[in-house]
């Protein structure tokens, strides 16, 4: 273990590889850090700001920032936590994110991240903002409702599937997914085995013909909080 | 001493999570030892009779009357819980607010699949409650206390937040309580 890493992340002392970011150590320690655009066999893209750890004392995002010798992490501290509940509060309100009647509630990481971070509603006034759903695609759809704009599908269109379906247009309160192609996603080359289809964090990007299939109490974070999994290597990473 | 009174109403809302105030089951019986229920549809008192400890709120601000209702409540309460997510968010009730009112009533009342109104009237009798341009959640006309979220929040949640408020414990409801559909 010489080219061993050794930090702190909340006091606790953990071991990291050369190169890695704090986020992949962090989960090899068995140390959740919450995040929403992160996907470890995704390029990291830092957009989404809920991994924001403070680090030496100066905040920055746990899934680009690279671990060094000696580094003080503080990771699950209140202001953090607050930090946290703030962003995803923004993310419901500047959306329309209707999780009664949503194929993706119970499975939804949006959701869960609420759920972990206790957030009954938020305390900013919600947006209502006017959005499209493009249903063209005979085996999937877009619902702009419910996007977060946290960018996977377009990291993994273009880098997993090769095709780069889908970009960012527009700035600020007027950003959104755009696909490539003149005006509909049946227009584009996107197909059902695509990974772009799968590594939506929410109810954005949907396959048909297959919602609500899982009954309630039998989905992803119905019993478990988000991270979970993430914590329960802990105990398996003390003993190496 | 009197017992600690209860109001609960729904605005925009389905009536689900007063059924879900109902599946607390043979629970209510100690609901009824606790407290007594003033203006609410379980006991149909249309009028507050004095000074309420909790107020459960069900559904958003459609119209002007829930909103009247509503600071009615806020006036009368100690404590405003808004019961589920029409109360939170506006709900489906809320799907309107992304298009111009004049396109829904016309869509109800002229132009819809179904629809039969020979006089092409959209109701508008001095009686009926004027709609609001949206439907707003209910924190966004008066200040609420507590967020019970959910479609409906399950009886659980109900129960075990009523408890808590009513011997003035903490309220720290589990994971599993606090969901939002």
């Amino acid at each position: 273990m010489s080219d061993a890493i050794t930090f702190t992340i909340d006091g606790k002392t953990v071991r990291g590889k050369p190169g890695q970011t704090i986020m992949e150590a962090a989960d090899e320690a068995g140390i959740y850090i919450p995040r929403l655009c992160y996907l470890s066999h995704l390029a990291a893209h830092g957009s989404c700001r809920v991994c924001t750890v403070q680090v030496n004392g100066r905040p920055q995002t746990a899934c680009t920032q690279p671990i060094a010798e000696g580094m003080t992490v503080e990771n699950d501290t209140e202001a953090l936590r607050q930090v946290r509940r703030d962003i995803v509060e923004m993310l419901f309100v500047e959306g329309n994110h209707y999780c009664m009647f949503c194929e993706a509630s119970g499975n939804c990481e949006l959701q869960a991240l609420a759920y972990r971070l206790g957030i009954t509603a938020p305390k900013y006034p919600y947006m209502f903002p006017s959005r499209d759903v493009d249903a063209s695609h005979p085996d999937i759809f877009i619902d702009r409702n419910r996007c977060v704009l946290c960018g996977r599908c377009v990291s993994a269109s273009r880098d997993l599937d090769g095709k780069t379906v889908f970009e960012f247009v527009g700035r600020g309160p007027d950003k959104r997914i755009a696909v490539n192609a003149e005006a509909r996603l049946s227009d584009t080359e996107l197909d059902i085995t695509d990974q772009a289809v799968e590594v939506c964090p929410v109810g954005a990007i949907l396959k048909k013909r297959v919602g609500y299939t899982v009954p309630i109490g039998q989905r992803k974070f119905d019993h478990t909080p988000i991270g979970s999994d993430i914590e329960a290597r802990a105990a398996q990473a003390e003993e190496n | 001493m009197a017992k600690p009174k209860v109001a609960t109403t729904s605005l925009a809302g389905c009536f689900g999570c007063h059924m879900s105030i109902l599946d607390i089951d043979e629970r209510i019986l100690d609901l009824i030892e606790l407290v007594d229920f003033d203006k609410s549809p379980v006991d149909d008192i249309k009028t507050f009779t004095g000074r309420c400890a909790i107020g459960l709120i069900e559904g958003g601000c459609s119209n002007d009357e829930n909103v009247h209702v509503l600071q009615d409540f806020r006036k009368h309460c100690d404590v405003l819980i808004a019961l589920g997510d029409c109360a939170t968010m506006g709900g489906i009730p809320a799907m309107r607010n992304t298009l111009p009112l004049k396109e829904c009533l016309d869509e109800a009342y002229l132009n819809g699949p179904t629809v039969y109104n020979p006089d092409r009237c959209i109701p508008n009798d001095a009686e009926l409650p004027l709609l609001l341009d949206k439907v707003y959640p209910v924190q966004h006309v008066v200040k609420i206390d507590y967020f019970l979220p959910g479609c409906p929040p399950s009886a659980d949640t109900i129960w075990q937040t009523l408890v808590a408020l009513l011997n003035n414990k903490p309220l720290d409801l589990p994971y599993e309580l606090i969901k939002y559909d």
